[in-house]
């Protein structure tokens, strides 16, 4: 086991490397940077060639692009992200309280979504083909139809036609006031939640269905079990592995990918961050959200790998 | 109740043979109502696109300042937007980029992960292992950050909008054929098909994908809702297509936002036009996938 979690975490290294090489050169490739950026759409009339490559000497712009990236990598080893080319300010700053505010918000959107999906998946393959089964079917399936951005604006209209009141648009860490922020978060939480609950549900159901055809199923049938109990203890145990696996992908990809709703909610999340990032060719501060999102997502799926071995026995690592 | 035949003529009637095609679409009906009507929104949908000229009451790029953000009437069934603008007209037009950046990027998409998928399945070893390292950087990436880079790239623009979301799509495609292709290299007529020399290519393309096809097309089909998503996403960061077409994700940003209160209709209906839309989509995938996938067929 220690060998096996050690040859996974090895692993990781090579597709991280990937992903700085990839996300390097692809902003690159972006024409402009953050010198244009800032002097060239401002509207002012002109901005002499010679300040700008001041600009960029200060940023090392001017440096060959294997030193750029190797610079980069030296720094990340030292676990420094460097200054944001666009504001100046270190980026762990930067990040801090919007990496907190977007992982609280995944974490209650993947919250309501588990809640949810799992009893509504098992009642949807339990009832196989009866209007129960349709009924959850056509909420999972619009779920998924839904752009959550959208249903996130409806919410704050329907609040502000009938309730006349708006949910507070400025963050407040859950530490300062526990009230004000779920009364902001719980909306886009409910938003995000509602397609990840039907992403959840759908697997649930197709797992569970695979499993109930088993013999081992019948078996417990055959000897008079209670169907809740071969549900919850034969059933939900052989068909939940692959529930997880999708649950914590969603996890993994809301934490950065939460960019069109956390707009219409005004959160100053991660994902706003990117947009900005993307609009200013700040490379620096991309280069750290990307890496962030990435490493969130590998560990994910490390944790989950583990945890596979942990539920289900017959799975051994080598 | 009718009465039970009693004639000859009577008898033939009733048993005339229906064309088979017509009668598998009874079947699909029939056993898979869902479907059906998860098809018969994508027809809709299809139909509209086509006729937009034909059946939109208005031109969508037509501003009437005289009635600016009208509510809905018998003029302006949906009501107008902040230029005047027909909002049914231009929901009836925005059909027409949906099923264009849905249908292209889906066929982009989806051909090329699959060509990937069966290549690395079938040449396998390291090539295998370096295509499958590579696609897990893509992974790592969450799909509409990609697809925002690839915009950041290229450009805005319809053409340039089919091609960003496509790029998130090709590496899923490339792995869930992959898994496939690996077992149906191993099937005795890629042997005979190697042993008779043909080329890769031959083997590859006339042997292995048509064998693949299930999973491409239960692929591809869900690729065209998620990419009608997707656009509307790019399009409502203004990454998308450009004013003045009429397109879905436009429709909801700007103005939409602006005067929600005083007109919600903007911003409304054309999310309901997205929704339902990817809703027939996924509708007519997943049974598409039931009928497809025998681990899933009916007891």
């Amino acid at each position: 086991m220690g060998y096996y979690i050690f040859k996974r975490l090895l692993a990781m290294i090579p597709t991280m490397l990937g992903v700085a090489v990839l996300i390097f050169i692809l902003l690159r490739v972006i024409p402009g940077d953050v010198v244009e950026a800032r002097y060239l759409t401002q509207g002012s009339a002109y901005v002499s060639q010679d300040l700008m490559n001041i600009e960029r000497k200060k940023l090392g712009l001017d440096q060959p692009l294997w030193k750029q990236f190797t610079g980069w990598m030296t720094g990340l080893a030292h676990l420094d992200f460097g200054l944001s080319m666009w504001t100046g300010s270190p980026i762990t700053e930067e990040i801090k309280l919007r990496f907190v505010l977007s992982l609280q918000l995944a974490l209650m959107a993947s919250t309501i979504a588990t809640t949810l999906a799992i009893p509504l998946g098992i009642l949807a393959a339990f009832k196989q083909d009866t209007w129960v089964d349709y009924a959850v079917r056509v909420f999972s399936i619009a779920g998924l139809a839904t752009p959550s951005f959208w249903l996130g604006s409806l919410m704050i209209l329907a609040m502000l036609i009938v309730f006349h009141w708006v949910p507070p648009m400025v963050f407040t860490p859950l530490w300062v006031n526990p009230w004000d922020n779920l009364a902001q978060l719980i909306w886009p939480a409910l938003a995000v939640g509602y397609r990840y609950c039907a992403v959840g549900t759908r697997m649930m159901r197709s797992t569970m269905l695979e499993v109930l055809r088993e013999d081992y199923i019948r078996t417990a049938r055959a000897k008079g079990l209670k169907m809740k109990l071969i549900l919850t203890r034969h059933a939900l145990k052989n068909a939940i592995l692959p529930v997880l696996t999708v649950i914590s992908t969603e996890f993994a990809f809301l934490l950065g990918g939460l960019v069109v709703t956390e707009q219409v909610f005004n959160l100053n999340g991660l994902g706003m961050l990117f947009v900005e990032g993307i609009s200013h060719r700040d490379y620096t501060m991309i280069q750290a959200l990307v890496l962030l999102v990435a490493t969130t997502f590998l560990a994910v799926n490390f944790v989950v790998d583990i945890a596979y071995g942990w539920i289900d026995p017959r799975i051994r690592y080598r | 109740m009718a009465a039970a035949p009693q004639t000859v003529e009577e008898l033939t009637r009733t048993r005339a043979p229906r064309a088979p095609w017509l009668s598998a679409v009874f079947d699909f009906i029939r056993e898979r109502p869902l479907g059906a009507v998860g098809a018969a929104i994508i027809l809709l949908t299809a139909v509209l696109a086509a006729t937009a000229g034909q059946i939109a009451p208005y031109d969508p790029l037509l501003n009437n300042y005289s009635a600016m953000l009208a509510p809905p009437s018998e003029h302006h069934w949906l009501g107008t937007d902040a230029y005047g603008r027909d909002v049914l007209s231009r929901i009836i037009f925005g059909s027409r980029t949906a099923m264009t950046v849905g249908l292209g990027a889906s066929i982009i998409g989806a051909t090329l992960g699959s060509l990937i998928g069966v290549f690395s399945a079938y040449f396998g070893g390291r090539v295998d292992l370096l295509v499958q390292r590579v696609m897990d950087v893509f992974f790592a990436f969450p799909v509409i950050i990609l697809a925002l880079a690839v915009v950041a790239i290229l450009g805005t623009g319809a053409g340039n909008v089919i091609l960003a979301i496509a790029t998130p799509m090709v590496p899923r495609c490339a792995r869930v054929v992959r898994s496939s292709a690996l077992s149906v290299r191993e099937m005795p007529y890629v042997d005979a098909a190697r042993a008779s020399g043909f080329r890769h290519t031959r083997i590859i393309l006339r042997h292995m994908l048509p064998n693949v096809m299930a999973p491409i097309l239960i692929m591809g089909t869900a690729f065209i809702g998620e990419a009608i998503l997707l656009e509307a996403s790019l399009s409502f960061l203004g990454l998308g297509v450009q004013e003045p077409t009429a397109a879905w994700g436009l429709m909801l940003r700007g103005a939409a936002v602006e005067f929600a209160e005083t007109a919600p209709w903007m911003a409304i209906f054309p999310g309901l036009a997205i929704s339902f839309a990817v809703f027939g989509f996924n509708l007519f995938g997943d049974s598409l996938r039931d009928a497809l996938d025998p681990k899933l067929r009916t007891r």
